[in-house]
């Protein structure tokens, strides 16, 4: 086990920015999750109950159910770029403060008096 | 029991084991005048593979060089070697193999394979960097008692690798043998002694950039091939898939696979079906349950996991997760051409004479597009793409001993044996060397011992496992405060057992009595057929006389095969578990085994009490949010 003493672990999961940053980042993560999964399992759904939708053509010869099957790969590309970004932009930063407040003096206290 | 494993979804993960069926006359290799090219091109990739493995032997010197390559990959060249890692010889062949062969049901089975990495990129990449060290056993046994989630962590470890490992060996090796025409022992030996140089000399260090450039190669292979196939439409997809569903050869493929309703089509309504779902899967529940087993499985594969190991932050863990889903769905969507293009250039009935599960689509259809066999440059493009599978099984093949090497050292041995004992780095390495050559040379056995085996539906079983132990049992320990040791060790236990329990009873296995009871029948019904067929024959009617040769061939190979049948099972009554009949018709386990492994969590954890898990939670949970002390934890 890495030695662990140095930080006060009860301490950051009491902090409000780490509250908040829980909080925010579940919802997104879990919300994001299940949108690809409803999104995914669509596919063999449709495929298997709707296949009347799926042979309707809309492209030349290319149907419903082709493009519905490429937009599985869009759908899963932008669902990664949009979390990306999201953490990048906003989780990365809140988690490299309050890791940056806590891990240099190991104390609570200074962290805890800000306001 | 009339669909036995071929039609099986699970059993589509891995339609190469069908290759096993591959008549001798129909080597794909190339022409004999131009062999010397395919073992130019073999002997070029392996050298450049051979010459990093040279290079990398000298950075390996502690057990984290072996296992992680120091964590000093970056997230970009962790993306190729994720995609290097994954996309075996199933996705590369299988896949194209299956969209020549049936359409857009194998475009569509694709797509789980790519979707698989959100749940890889959302829950499990940065917590595990934040958390884990070496193996998926250390972030299980970072807040559960390390002895016993260790134990049971390896034994599904190695239990997933086994069976992915013994899928991609017997893969591996009838694939060696069509492409080069060397016999399978020799194929076998061939990826594993060369497997282990790598992983053995160079660890992970080399392991990473054998499956870099694999991935790369494969990437530039399939990007010239499709633009070759795509480049007379001016790289207009609907104007490319007319001219596919307008094909003849595509068109009598649908008649064939639909057999008497076909009659009623136009030919150009059977082109078109082409392109719609239900060539090949049958039972939507089936392709419910296998794409559980992938989208969730994934997340719980070690080699795969094994690889955010190698970068040094949670932010280089998500970048490699991007990479990798660039490349794996952009080489997805480049396999929808491959497949089509095969389809139309080389003729499915081509393709399946090769190889039944048509793995040789995307061999045969580079040969076609280089000019057709025994031209030069058609033989230089089959030897290439030759090449390329070869290194794609030596590089998944180099993953995976990798892992269950370091279940085996870095848990098992160093973990649980010598506990408590300071095991020095050097001791370290060289209990992972000893665990590699352990791992690779059962594996080569295995192989050899499962030569002819259908072993398609390990891989299933690999991805099913993975899902309905592994998954759970990381997913619950990074997010549900009361998880513990009772709940890891009840989860890994139900989620293997429920998974490869259920696959023993499952249609995948062979069940005598049916196969028997169905060539009895062909046999029965074979009398009445040969008399109308040999009555057409004498009725002078040309077309009729075509059709009559054409029916007695086939019936004749049927009757053939079922005497085979009858013979081979002889007084056999049941199926190798003792069933007369399957217990369940699902093919994968995944949607049931996959909620009893989360049972089995939440059951254990709730039942069992275990102070530390609760008291680690905090520290748990603020590490794998922040990465706090991850460089110190990649420092050890």
């Amino acid at each position: 086990m890495a030695t662990s003493e140095a930080v006060d672990w009860d301490a950051i999961i009491r902090d409000p920015r780490f509250q908040s940053l829980h909080r925010r980042k579940s919802q997104f993560l879990w919300g994001l999750m299940a949108l690809s999964v409803a999104y995914y399992f669509m596919l063999p759904i449709g495929a298997a109950y709707f296949q009347e939708v799926f042979k309707i053509r809309v492209w030349g010869v290319v149907n419903v159910g082709l493009l519905f099957a490429l937009s599985e790969f869009v759908v899963a590309w932008v669902i990664a770029l949009i979390y990306s970004r999201k953490a990048s932009q906003d989780f990365d930063l809140l988690a490299a403060q309050i890791s940056a407040d806590f891990a240099s003096t190991g104390s609570p206290a200074r962290a805890v008096a800000k306001p | 029991m009339k669909s036995i494993s071929r039609k099986g979804s699970a059993a589509a993960l891995l339609a190469l084991a069908s290759l096993t069926a591959t008549p001798a006359y129909a080597q794909a290799g190339a022409g004999d005048g131009n062999r010397w090219l395919t073992f130019t091109v073999f002997a070029v990739i392996i050298g450049i593979t051979m010459y990093v493995t040279y290079v990398a032997a000298k950075r390996v010197r502690s057990a984290s060089d072996f296992y992680t390559a120091g964590g000093g990959v970056a997230g970009w060249q962790n993306g190729w070697a994720i995609a290097g890692d994954y996309l075996s010889a199933a996705s590369f062949l299988g896949i194209a193999g299956l969209i020549s062969l049936y359409g857009y049901d194998g475009f569509m089975y694709s797509v789980g394979w790519l979707v698989a990495y959100i749940t890889v990129l959302l829950l499990i990449a940065e917590p595990c960097r934040n958390i884990g060290r070496y193996t998926l056993s250390d972030i299980l046994a970072y807040r559960n008692d390390p002895k016993k989630t260790r134990v049971v962590g390896a034994l599904s470890v190695i239990t997933v690798s086994t069976f992915y490992l013994t899928a991609q060996m017997v893969g591996g090796g009838v694939l060696v043998k069509t492409l080069i025409g060397i016999n399978y022992e020799t194929s076998v030996l061939c990826v594993g002694v060369l497997m282990l140089a790598y992983v053995l000399f160079g660890g992970m260090v080399a392991t990473t950039w054998v499956q870099i450039i694999k991935a790369v190669l494969l990437v530039c292979a399939s990007l010239v091939i499709v633009a070759l196939v795509w480049v007379p439409y001016g790289f207009s997809l609907p104007a490319f898939l007319k001219d596919v569903v307008a094909d003849p050869k595509v068109q009598a493929r649908v008649a064939t696979l639909l057999g008497d309703p076909a009659k009623a089509m136009t030919a150009a309504d059977l082109g078109q079906r082409f392109l719609e779902p239900g060539l090949y899967f049958k039972a939507p529940i089936d392709q419910i349950s296998l794409g559980m087993a992938l989208v969730f499985g994934t997340a719980g594969l070690p080699h795969i996991l094994m690889r955010f190991f190698t970068v040094r932050t949670a932010q280089q863990a998500r970048r490699s997760v991007v990479w990798a889903m660039a490349i794996i769905g952009g080489f997805y969507v480049l396999t929808l051409f491959l497949g089509f293009g095969a389809a139309k250039n080389v003729g499915s009935a081509n393709i399946a004479a090769v190889d039944a599960g048509g793995n040789m689509a995307a061999p045969l259809l580079a040969q076609f597009i280089g000019g057709g066999p025994d031209s030069l440059f058609g033989d230089f493009m089959l030897a290439f793409v030759s090449a390329v599978a070869f290194a794609t099984i030596v590089a998944v093949v180099a993953g995976l001993v990798l892992a269950s090497a370091s279940a085996m050292a870095h848990d098992l041995y160093v973990g649980v044996v010598r506990h408590g004992k300071e095991v020095s780095p050097s001791g370290q390495v060289k209990a992972a060397r000893v665990a590699t050559i352990i791992v690779g040379a059962m594996s080569i056995g295995i192989g050899i011992a499962a030569k002819g085996q259908n072993v398609a539906v390990l891989v299933g079983l690999a991805f099913a496992v993975a899902a309905s132990a592994n998954f759970p049992c990381v997913l619950l320990t990074l997010h549900w405060k009361r998880c513990n040791t009772g709940g890891i060790v009840t989860g890994m236990l139900v989620g293997t057992i429920a998974a490869v329990g259920l696959t023993l009873v499952s249609p995948n296995l062979t069940y005598p009595k049916a196969v028997k009871a169905a060539a009895h029948k062909l046999l029965d019904g074979a009398a009445a057929k040969r008399a109308a067929a040999t009555e057409a024959l004498e009725s002078g009617d040309e077309s009729r006389v075509a059709k009559a040769k054409k029916d007695l061939g086939a019936l004749d190979k049927a009757v053939g095969k079922a005497n085979a049948d009858i013979a081979k099972w002889g007084d056999a009554q049941t199926s190798f578990m003792g069933l007369e009949q399957p217990l369940i018709q699902l093919k994968n386990p995944g949607l049931i085994s996959i909620p009893l492994g989360f049972l089995g969590v939440l059951v254990g954890s709730l039942l069992f009490r275990d102070r530390r898990a609760e008291e680690m939670w905090n520290e748990v949970y603020v590490r794998q949010n922040t990465g706090l002390l991850v460089s110190k934890s990649t420092a050890h």
